[in-house]
């Protein structure tokens, strides 16, 4: 099934459609990327119930990170995460050399300053996804040449 | 690991849930953002329209369908061909005009509307309406004007779900009428 071909048109007529609305209502880019951050959240968060029905209960913090960069990762882009580094001091660095969601773009620098349009989703799926299993994030990503991004995840100790 | 290997068929149907839940995501900041459910209905539209106008050269780098020699030949192909490959459903063909230009897909299913209710106050909302535009644009661009409809959703109460398709004329120019 050729899922992930659906996603990808339906994440960038999203993408599309909420920069058109913001041109309309002048609203910054950093209302638009919070926007998609939320929309990324909502999914995220119903996703990873119905991912981690029948998964048995996480050891620790890192099992989460670990579910996320593996099995997560593949349900939703087909692939593991390349890297996972950690501070133990509850930074996640989730490193993808080749993110899904931005082969299409370039593979380069070309549109780089349009990369974290097409981040800002999965930045919120992250989120959405970690919150749902108790865990309180802060997830951002950066990317210097496409399609390599980096995604951090910090989490906030409540 | 060794989960993996009795997931694959759960992967398939986890794909096809985050696709419904960010449609789900779309259209409920659709109804935020516009005031009446026509607005967001004709939003849909146009993004299935956008989405259609690209999918359909996806469509055809994957699958090797040829020609279709008539509208019949088009129906068959939409639904076994193009809705297994993309939603994992099969419709049916049926309701044929008599000039054998205007057909129904029956939808038992739609992959479109799982976990999803339609409140009170959004009784007009054609949920899936990004398929209509989805099928619009795709046909367009094979030279095919065509007019997508739902005639019946499953959502607001009937027992199936059914796209009426009429064909409406051969597009000569090349030239697509432009994203919208």
């Amino acid at each position: 099934m050729a899922d992930e071909a659906l996603f990808q048109f339906l994440h960038n007529e999203v993408i599309q459609y909420i920069y058109k609305s913001a041109e309309h209502g002048e609203m910054e880019n950093g209302r638009c990327i919070s926007k998609l951050e939320n929309m990324g959240f909502r999914v995220g968060h119903g996703l990873i119930e119905r991912f981690t029905k029948d998964t048995v209960r996480f050891k620790d913090e890192l099992d989460v990170m670990k579910f996320i960069c593996k099995d997560f990762w593949t349900s939703v882009f087909k692939k593991q995460i390349d890297n996972l580094r950690t501070n133990h001091q509850g930074i996640y660095v989730l490193q993808d050399n080749k993110f899904r969601l931005l082969t299409q773009l370039s593979a380069g620098k070309q549109y780089l300053e349009h990369a974290p349009k097409y981040l800002a989703f999965t930045c919120g799926l992250v989120r959405g996804g970690l919150s749902n299993l108790g865990v309180k994030s802060i997830v951002t990503a950066e990317v210097s040449v496409m399609p390599a991004c980096k995604f951090q995840v910090m989490i906030q100790k409540i | 690991m060794s989960r993996q290997s009795n997931r694959t068929t759960d992967s398939k149907k986890m794909n096809s849930e985050l696709f419904t839940l960010t449609y789900g995501a779309l259209v409920t900041q659709l109804c935020k953002d516009y005031e009446n459910d026509e607005e967001v209905n004709k939003q849909l539209d146009k993004m299935g329209y956008n989405i259609g106008v690209r999918l359909i050269e996806d469509f055809l780098a994957r699958s090797s369908v040829g020609r279709c020699q008539d509208f019949r030949e088009t129906a068959d192909v939409i639904a076994k061909v193009a809705f297994k490959m993309y939603l994992g459903i099969t419709p049916s063909v049926t309701n044929w005009s008599p000039a054998g230009d205007e057909f129904s897909l029956i939808l038992e299913s739609n992959p479109l509307v799982d976990f999803v209710e339609l409140p009170d106050n959004h009784s007009s909302l054609v949920y899936s309406n990004l398929l209509c535009g989805v099928l619009r644009g795709a046909l367009e661009m094979v030279q095919m004007a065509v007019d997508v409809k739902f005639a019946q959703d499953s959502l607001r109460g009937d027992n199936v779900t059914e796209i009426r398709m009429k064909f409406i004329k051969r597009i000569e120019e090349n030239l697509p009428a432009g994203d919208e």
